[in-house]
């Protein structure tokens, strides 16, 4: 047994420690174990939504994508994602807190009057969940596997993974997310930027003389091309995740339980100073690309761990995998948490409207395990490599932003019929194109290159509209009559 | 002070989706692509602070 398989373990068993142990001292009603009373101070909420920026997504599909696409990664460090919060988020937390919305389905339901579009939102909300969870395993097989120098399965240890997590979700609830996030955070700060300094320095003696190889070994590589991921790519790309970036459950709920709307748009306002550690996770793909520059399809998330374990002891691997296994679990683990309290609160009760809040309570952490072994299914079924299956499901929660954005002017034009169609049609476009591996050159083969390598997203989100005007249009017509049939009958 | 609100919370938009296609030249180490980038998160996080702290003035006096 090496020394990096030490550390990983040691790091795995302190998570579970810490997990299990926050429960220490707190009733677990429902409400403590979501939300946590809704009492966390600044700091700790301020960590938990930062701690969204960190996940397995960035630590490999970062340097993956560096490493892969080149140039246009820098999209992933792109502030667009901050200005929108920062403008929709007081409104929202405002029509919140007067009308006692707690989740994104709630007030999708109150905003619209209507019960069924809660559901239909809370669905959405779920079924794309479940590809961020995979996409959280996926990266826990590839550590492990990585780190462990192949003595560990990575599918055996993917399942210890998640048993783990489930035992201290549905023991600690949110308390055990928070203690492992700080973790976490401190862990992989550290570690990134360490790594990300340290090795273009190492083979190459600088950051800019580690650019200045990298463009004369692949001219061009470093900026954005004219096909494929061209400035159209990028700026839809930018624009999908944008939006859609605080439509996800457990964002937009996180931000509902802030104290104002000043804090809001300070923590929206400093967030894009973090994102500059992306940048050294992007040195790291790119060190890794002139060193080892076989990496084919999706071993190219294997990137950085294969940089890694060529230049350091097995112990600093360890250490490094230990980080990266904390950012698979903790993410894994607040996905969990809102997944399942969503299906309790806002799917089962909305069909069962007379379930207790104690039954409600108890189901939320049998719905724990039951998503946990949904997403084990896909992690072991699925084949896609990391960004592709993380991009679609930012295109799925995508789709809830048009009738958001509407539901917040002062005239809303679109009816509760308009945003069901609208989501729907969105949905199930993304869903096709997905399913199908089609891409919109496929639906218009003729089309100008810059329409062809638009994000499938942002294409939906149009169809998403034109439905939603076009339903909302005539259910507004066919209401007005009915009111003044009425009117006649009377 | 409206507009001027609205202008400093824009501007980071532009910033966000202008890219600077080039390599040369570099700029503390980074290719002008990269720089350009890293920039605008620092420069929307004080167009952002400064906005917040207009917008808290204006609320306060109403």
């Amino acid at each position: 047994m090496n020394s990096a398989i030490f550390i990983l373990t040691g790091t795995f068993l302190l998570a579970f420690y810490l997990g299990i142990r926050a429960r220490k001292g707190q009733e677990m009603k429902l409400e403590e174990w979501a939300v946590g009373g809704r009492n966390f101070g600044p700091i700790i909420m301020f960590v938990l939504m930062a701690g969204e920026i960190f996940t397995t997504y960035v630590f490999l599909g970062g340097s993956g994508g560096a490493y892969r696409m080149g140039g246009p990664i820098i999209y992933i460090f792109n502030a667009f994602c901050y200005i929108v919060p920062f403008w929709i988020l007081p409104p929202i937390w405002r029509y919140a807190k007067k009308h006692h919305v707690l989740t994104q389905s709630d007030f999708f339901s109150k905003k619209y009057d209507s019960k069924p579009l809660g559901l239909l939102v809370a669905m959405v909300g779920v079924v794309s969940m479940i590809p961020y969870i995979v996409l959280q395993l996926k990266g826990l097989k590839i550590i492990v596997s990585e780190t462990s120098y192949g003595l560990i399965s990575p599918n055996l240890a993917v399942f210890i993974g998640v048993v783990a997590v489930t035992i201290f979700v549905t023991l600690s609830g949110i308390h055990g997310s928070a203690s492992t996030a700080i973790l976490k955070d401190i862990l992989l700060l550290v570690v990134i930027l360490f790594l990300g300094i340290y090795l273009p320095y190492h083979y190459h003696g600088g950051i800019q003389p580690m650019f200045e190889t990298l463009e004369t070994a692949k001219p061009g590589f470093l900026l954005i091309p004219d096909e494929g991921y061209s400035i159209s790519w990028y700026i839809s790309t930018c624009l999908t995740i944008g939006l859609g970036q605080y439509m996800w459950p457990q964002v937009f709920g996180a931000s509902l339980s802030s104290k104002n709307e000043r804090m809001l748009r300070q923590n929206a306002a400093i967030l894009p100073l973090y994102q500059i550690i992306l940048v050294f996770i992007i040195f790291i793909g790119f060190t890794a690309l002139l060193q080892i520059p076989n990496l084919q399809g999706a071993d190219t998330d294997l990137a950085l761990f294969k940089i890694v374990k060529a230049t350091f002891d097995p112990w600093v691997v360890g250490v490094i995998g230990g980080a990266g296994i904390l950012t698979a679990l903790v993410p894994c683990s607040m996905l969990l948490l809102t997944a399942s309290t969503i299906l309790s609160k806002n799917i089962y009760k909305a069909v069962k409207p007379d379930t207790s809040d104690e039954q409600i309570g108890r189901l939320t952490r049998i719905f724990v395990p039951i998503v946990a072994l949904v997403s084990l299914f896909f992690t072991f079924y699925g084949g896609n490599s990391i960004i592709a299956l993380l991009i679609m499901a930012y295109s799925f929660v995508l789709q809830l932003f048009p009738p958001l954005f509407c539901s917040l002017w002062k005239k809303n034009p679109v009816t509760k019929t308009g945003a069901f169609a609208g989501i729907i049609a969105g949905v199930i476009m993304v869903a096709y194109v997905t399913l199908s591996s089609a891409t919109m050159g496929t639906f218009f083969p003729k089309a100008p290159q810059f329409i062809k390598d638009l994000d499938i997203g942002i294409a939906a989100i149009v169809v998403n509209v034109v439905v939603m005007l076009a339903f909302s249009a005539i259910t507004k017509t066919s209401v007005k009559v009915e009111t003044e049939a009425e009117e006649n009958v009377v | 002070m409206k507009v001027l609100i609205w202008i400093l919370g824009l501007i980071p938009v532009a910033g966000a989706f202008i890219v600077v296609n080039r390599i040369e030249p570099y700029i503390l180490g980074l290719p002008s692509i990269v720089f350009w980038a890293t920039a605008w998160l620092i420069f929307t996080s004080v167009f952002l602070s400064i906005t917040n702290i207009l917008l808290d003035k204006q609320e306060g006096s109403k």
